[in-house]
């Protein structure tokens, strides 16, 4: 450690030591210090008229702040909540946030201001001198502390007993672990919950929008439907955590442009079904360009070929949105043929 | 009762009441000698010195709205139907979290001025915080003894940003929701052990029912617990170092030259205290904040674009935003790079900047005290490193805010995202070379001021026709002032033989520092100070013009 240190003569000349703190300039030293500047007196401390005047400008800042404080309590209790008021140049805005804002701001504006004034103008601005002293201890300190530390030691007998000190070591280092054991039960297992989402065969498609099935004829090409799964509604008790797993995006492309064969192939006459969850970090994906059937995810970009197994073509999701493969019903309505294959949302260790 | 503070009164004589409390304090508390070491402590005057107040007072704002916030919050994800004063929003199903937020923002007269003060004070509690943050670093203030409150400070960086988002995902709606969504994401990544952290933190899947109440605790107890500890520790380091000076005539490393705490720091401070509070006051009055019945209740199927965090994690957001998405699938496993990378990045990032005191004092290898601070010219290596990490901290926003971008200024999403991710590498790299020229250039303008003195933007022509400016010599105080800097030598290793002829084991570590120290101080990195016999010959030959 000691080969890592910097010689002190090596080092360069530290302030205030270099020139002596307070020399007079002279032939030999020409940028010595010339010591703190003399005092210049402000108009304040000369003229009784000009310090009286400030301690009126001081005084009228702490009115106005009672003042203002005055008016937050009328405007609490005479504007209504919902009251809304033109305010130029921000437009109509609430009338009472904006009274309770601007009136508590200049209470406590006006006692800063009335302080800062005060401190600036009438209380004395002649700088003083303060000496520091180094923050090490003195050696003699530092010997007696080192001592009275080993003779602390001997008379604990810690070094000498071995097996105190090895048992007591061992209990200290165990004796979290139950904080950590206690920790277990802030949630299940992940088990393979991940893998598997509300889909079966035989569900119906719902649109999101109108909670009705979804026919085959209601979706046309180019458009953009978003779908759960038959029987989950908004009110049951785990409806958001299913959703952030079931939720479909549905388009139709002509079947002549969809380039990957499976997606065909899981596709009803070019209707094709991808989780609206995105596989980077779980955003859902909203943004559908029905030219080039690019889906985008509004949070970071990630874009997806819907026409082509909604594979990534920019931005930072690590794989393609999983395809639940559908099909239609005798009455004509669409239906899942399955759980999806793959896990839906982001990557995690034991997606494989 | 009163038969005893007669007593006492009389035994006194008159003192006046004043002074009997403090008696009955000091007995008590020893305030007398609390008092001698600090009521008189001289504070160095100087605007940027102001930086660290804003952080205080305004972590002080935080708490006194957050308390009150608490009074009407419920930190539930149990859901409930809108019934409440905001028209657009009513039969919503909404969890018991925002529909309490929309009650304190639309039925409790002042809980929205309340609300957006505590969030306002929060955007700049952190603002404050790394503003103040680049002074201590530009300044070299961070050198001992003052690198633990160094690490005190940083500390309150990372914690504040935890609190700050941990804060915002508690009212539950679509836009925090998507930013806890894209932290549960983040975790999943984390090899082996994403997917098991992911569901004790949630509770089992996302969103659960669980996370707001969980965060609420770290939010209101936990987080800002620790930061009360860090914040008072601070204090009473800065208290117990004495504050850093600039160099300047009768300033040395072994004073301090200032105002005293009482009557002056005391206006001056607390005063300011008023001044922060007044003008957060006066912002939430007129700036709306996180209207989140805008954004309407969180359901993990619904999104708006131009989704971003609050902007002190703005940095990371960038991260996530540009990385490629990397997947390596093996037995069965994935490895998310994609999202794992940035994750990991995040951290390394803010790392950087608490490591850099201890660095720097290896490279110098300087053990003394510094409480003189150091103009940023004057080291153009620091300088230079600290333009170069803000310069990577600005990408990485404008990655973070990439859409923004380019809706605002008609850019394609792919160019902006391209442009940071090359800007991330190349920015600050040049960032450093620009600064560190810039520094050097101010440093040849000292040099000349103190040896040619000022120019007076005087023309004058001599009898010979020559037109020469007027340079006016510098003040004693002036040249002082330019000329105080330490300037270091780059170390040298030694002979590599001893005096014997027997060669020297030189470490690794050594040729390391002696490169570094060689880096940060030769000729290309420093301009030498003006000596006094430069200043004497330039002087004495040519006289004053």
């Amino acid at each position: 450690m000691s080969s890592q240190e910097n010689p002190e003569e090596n080092l360069p000349a530290q302030h205030g030591t270099a020139h002596g703190a307070v020399s007079v300039a002279d032939e030999k030293h020409p940028f010595a210090d010339p010591g703190l500047p003399p005092h210049e007196h402000r108009v304040q401390d000369i003229d009784e008229r000009a310090a009286k005047r400030s301690e009126r400008t001081v005084a009228l800042l702490f009115t106005v702040s009672m003042l203002a404080t005055v008016g937050f309590i009328a405007s609490y209790v005479t504007i209504d909540i919902d009251q809304s008021a033109y305010i130029w140049p921000i437009g109509h805005i609430s009338a009472l946030n904006f009274a309770l804002g601007c009136t508590l701001g200049l209470a406590l504006f006006c006692i800063g201001a009335g302080a800062v004034h005060w401190a600036r103008t009438l209380m004395s601005d002649e700088e003083l001198v303060d000496e520091r002293h180094p923050i090490e201890a003195p050696p003699e300190v530092k010997t007696k502390v080192m001592a009275d530390f080993a003779q602390g030691a001997k008379e604990s007998a810690l070094g000498r007993r071995k097996l105190i000190r090895t048992t007591m070591f061992g209990a200290l280092a165990l004796f979290p672990l139950s904080g950590v054991v206690l920790l277990r039960d802030l949630g299940p297992l992940p088990g393979t919950v991940l893998r598997h989402t509300g889909w079966r065969k035989g569900k119906l498609l719902v649109n999101m929008n109108t909670n009705e099935p979804l026919r085959a004829s209601d979706v046309t090409v180019g458009s953009l439907t978003f779908a759960k799964p038959e029987g989950l509604e908004e009110h049951d008790h785990d409806f958001q955590t299913q959703i952030a797993k079931d939720a479909l995006m549905i388009i139709r492309i002509q079947p002549d442009d969809i380039k990957d064969k499976r997606e065909l192939e899981w596709s009803h006459e070019g209707i094709v079904a991808y989780s609206k969850i995105c596989t980077h970090v779980g955003c859902p994906i909203s943004l559908y360009e029905q030219q080039t059937h690019h889906a985008l995810c509004p949070c970071h970009q990630s874009t997806f070929d819907l026409a082509d197994g909604a594979r990534v073509i920019f931005g930072p999701a690590g794989h393609a949105l999983p395809q639940l493969r559908i099909g239609v019903n005798d009455e004509g309505y669409l239906e899942a043929l399955g759980d999806f294959e793959e896990p839906v949302g982001p990557a995690f260790w034991e997606r494989g | 009762m009163s038969t005893n503070e007669n007593n006492e009164s009389r035994s006194r004589g008159k003192a006046p009441a004043g002074e009997r409390i403090a008696d009955w304090a000091d007995g008590r508390l020893g305030i007398y000698s609390l008092a001698k070491a600090n009521m008189r402590k001289i504070f160095p005057d100087h605007w940027s010195f102001m930086l660290g107040e804003v952080c205080l007072y305004t972590f002080i704002i935080i708490i006194l709205t957050g308390v009150y916030l608490t009074l009407f919050f419920h930190p539930s994800m149990n859901e409930v139907e809108y019934h409440g004063s905001y028209v657009p929003l009513q039969g919503q199903l909404m969890s018991e979290a925002f529909n309490s937020t929309m009650h304190i923002s639309f039925d409790v007269r002042g809980g929205l001025l309340i609300r957006q003060i505590h969030h306002w004070a929060a955007l700049i509690f952190i603002a404050g915080m790394i503003v103040h943050m680049m002074r201590v670093f530009f300044t070299g203030a961070f050198r001992k003894p003052r690198e633990v409150n160094w690490l005190f400070g940083f500390l309150l960086l990372v914690l504040g940003m935890f609190t700050g988002f941990t804060g915002y995902s508690l009212p539950d709606d679509l836009l925090s929701g998507t930013g806890v969504r894209f932290m549960e994401g983040a975790v999943l990544s984390v090899p082996v052990v994403g997917t098991y952290l992911s569901f004790f933190l949630f509770g089992g899947e996302f969103p659960g029912g669980d996370f707001v109440a969980r965060f609420y605790s770290v939010h209101i107890l936990l987080l800002p617990g620790i930061m009360l500890g860090l914040v008072v520790a601070h204090l009473i380091l800065v208290f117990y170092h004495k504050h850093t000076q600039y160099a300047g005539p009768g300033k040395t490393n072994n004073n301090v030259v200032g105002m005293p705490l009482l009557p002056v720091y005391m206006a001056k401070a607390g005063g300011f205290f008023f001044l922060v509070f007044g003008v957060v006051a006066v912002v939430a009055a007129v700036a709306q904040i996180n209207p989140i019945w805008a954004f309407g209740p969180y359901r993990p199927d619904q999104v708006s674009t131009g989704a971003q965090p609050d902007w002190y994690m703005g940095f990371s957001e960038g991260l996530i935003r540009i990385m490629p998405g990397w997947e390596i699938n093996f037995w069965g496993h994935t490895l998310v790079l994609g999202v794992f990378i940035p994750l990991v990045v995040f951290p390394l990032v803010l790392v950087a900047i608490a490591v850099y005191p201890f660095i720097e004092a290896w490279v110098t290898g300087d053990r003394r005290e510094h409480h003189i601070l150091d103009r940023p010219r004057n080291a153009p290596t620091r300088t230079g490193f600290g333009v170069a990490w803000l310069t990577l901290y600005m990408v990485l926003l404008i990655g973070g805010g990439n859409d923004i971008i380019a809706t605002h200024f008609h850019l394609s999403i792919n160019a902006v995202t391209w442009f940071v991710r090359i800007a991330v590498f190349a920015g600050p790299v040049l960032a450093f070379i620009i600064t560190k020229r810039v520094c050097l250039g101010l440093q040849r303008r000292d040099k000349d001021k103190v040896l040619h003195g000022r120019e007076t933007g005087i023309i004058k022509r001599l009898p010979h026709g020559e037109f020469i400016e007027v340079h006016e010599p510098l003040s004693q105080e002036q040249l002082h002032t330019l000329t105080a800097h330490e300037q270091y030598k780059p170390l040298e290793i030694g002979p590599e033989v001893d005096e014997n002829g027997v060669r020297r084991k030189i470490k690794g570590s050594e040729k390391l520092r002696a490169k570094l120290s060689k880096a940060y101080f030769n000729d290309q990195s420093q301009i030498p100070k003006p000596t006094v016999e430069e200043y004497k010959e330039i002087t004495s030959g040519h006289g004053h013009h």
